[in-house]
């Protein structure tokens, strides 16, 4: 229907933004009825994310002729602002900035490195800043995921973990049960994505390498590639976290902090 | 006169709420022989269950000092206070596993070999012979509640602290577990805090009692002086 209305290519891809945009809304609108908290935040991560896309569109257009190594800072960037939006998630847990900062440099930052530097991601710059922004853009929920569900264990399971301390246990002891938990479920969805792939979901990236003339082959397998790398720079981010996390919900005496 | 093995001394603790800071116990001085029974009492909110965090520093004081057997609490690792000042908390908190596993796991801490004997022994104490290999998480309040005594009775402690360890449960399994606690502490000779908000059970279990309004000592004394005064 737009197609025939709109005939330039950047009319087209506004009218249609906007479309998605006023049905988002609505559901946002009927989510607030209902009372679902999550309501309240949708337009103004709306108009964020268009915003934060159509810039970052216009810089790969102006660096898509620039040096690979560009991209070296653009990547870095990205990490650290992917760092504030973790925090937001857990504001209450100390040092929670430097600890996703940590936890994601490890995941997404040396999945990237090692990848680039084996050839696997292509250094092009416009390969490595989209299918490395996808990397961190993944790692950054999975960061998130963790963080809020092992501070919700915590919080619900308050008295085992104080019997643990109260019987002697080191404090990375007493919360093994809830890292594990919370490692489990912020893999979940990394792990469902490979596991439908292409037969419930033909993902982003291959769509828009058919679209372009690529291979079929290839980009399937690419995709695959892709997938793969999501989920092993979140299992490397979750594994820092378990290692870094626990120092943060526990005072220097090893008591469990509150209110975290 | 016995040397006490726990010993507080002007005990404080405040804390910070936004701007405010506020004292919940104020200079809370007693000690404990060795098979005594210090029964705690007071209205709730005054600050027992505080108080009891402060002596296996769950929570941090913020002046004064907690003796076990003489030695400051600040130059023991918490770990090791924690395992010489045992606590049984109202609810029992048993972790997912068998009972055996529940038993084993404060030895299992600090790397003390602990064999199915030596956990069959001590169930066979509390009543529960022949419970080792059951899920934990399946048991009644009474029975869990029992795990969770012979648990911090499997680190050997020389204090036990403990939080209205039966006002979770059932008349029966009250006076059950109370018999059972009491028990304990003469045979063991363990220095017990007893927090309660039973009279009744005070008088029947205390050689003492400590009564704290407010986050401060009201009365000390036998229970006939302190619970004469109540009345
Ligand atoms: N971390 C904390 N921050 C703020 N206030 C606290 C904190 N811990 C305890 N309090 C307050 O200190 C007071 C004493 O609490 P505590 O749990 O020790 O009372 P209690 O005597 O055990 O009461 P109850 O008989 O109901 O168990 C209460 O007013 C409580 O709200
Ligand atoms: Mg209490």
């Amino acid at each position: 229907m737009l197609r025939l209305l709109f005939h330039t290519q950047l009319s087209l891809g506004i009218a249609q933004a906007g479309f998605v945009a006023v049905t988002t809304l609505i559901v946002a609108i009927l989510a607030r009825r209902r009372g679902a908290r999550a309501g309240a935040e949708i337009p103004l991560a709306l108009v964020r994310g268009l915003a934060q896309i159509l810039l970052i569109g216009s810089i790969l257009a102006l660096l898509m002729r620039g040096p690979w190594w560009t991209a070296i800072p653009l990547l870095l960037v990205m990490i650290f602002i992917a760092a504030t939006i973790v925090r937001q998630r857990v504001p209450r847990l100390p040092g929670a900035y430097t600890l996703s900062l940590w936890c994601m440099s490890a995941g997404a930052g040396g999945v990237i490195l090692v990848m680039a530097a084996a050839g696997i991601i292509d250094t092009r710059i416009a390969m490595l800043v989209p299918v490395g922004s996808m990397i961190i853009a993944q790692n950054m929920n999975i960061q998130s995921l963790f963080l809020n569900r092992f501070l919700a264990e915590l919080e619900s399971h308050r008295g085992e973990i104080e019997s643990a301390l109260a019987l002697g246990a080191q404090p990375e002891a007493a919360v093994a049960p809830y890292l594990q938990a919370a490692f489990h479920a912020s893999l979940i969805p990394a792990t469902d994505n490979l596991r439908s792939l292409g037969i419930v979901w033909i993902p982003g990236i291959m769509t828009g390498m058919l679209l372009s003339g690529a291979s079929p082959i290839y980009a399937a397998l690419y995709q695959f590639v892709i997938l793969a790398m999501i989920f092993t720079a979140g299992g490397l981010s979750c594994l820092t976290a378990t290692r870094l996390a626990p120092s943060r919900v526990f005072t220097r005496f090893q008591q469990l902090r509150t209110g975290l | 006169m016995p040397v006490p093995v726990l010993q507080a001394v002007d005990l404080s603790r405040t804390v910070t709420i936004g701007s405010e800071t506020r004292p919940i116990l104020q200079n809370i001085s007693f000690a404990v022989q060795p098979g005594e029974v210090l029964a705690i009492t007071g209205p709730s909110g005054a600050g027992k269950s505080t108080l009891l965090r402060l002596l296996n520093r769950l929570d941090e004081p913020s002046g004064g000092d907690v003796l076990v057997d003489g030695t400051s609490f600040r130059s023991l690792s918490p770990r090791e206070l924690r395992r010489r000042v045992g606590m049984v908390m109202q609810r029992a908190f048993l972790f997912p596993g068998t009972v055996y596993g529940n038993v084993r796991y404060g030895p299992a801490q600090h790397g003390v070999p602990f064999s199915n004997r030596d956990a069959d022994a001590l169930l066979e104490q509390v009543g529960m012979a022949g419970y080792g290999d059951r899920d934990a998480l399946t048991l009644s309040g009474g029975e869990a509640q029992r795990i969770s005594i012979a648990r911090t009775l499997a680190n050997q402690p020389e204090v036990l602290l403990l939080d209205e360890p039966t006002s979770a449960l059932d008349p029966d399994a009250k006076q059950a577990v109370e018999l059972l606690l009491a028990r304990v502490v003469r045979e063991r000779q363990v220095a017990c805090a007893w927090v309660t908000h039973d009279y009744a059970q005070a008088r029947r279990v205390a050689d003492r009692i400590l009564r704290i309004e407010a986050g401060a000592v009201t009365a000390l004394g036998t229970p006939a002086a302190v619970l004469l005064e109540q009345e």
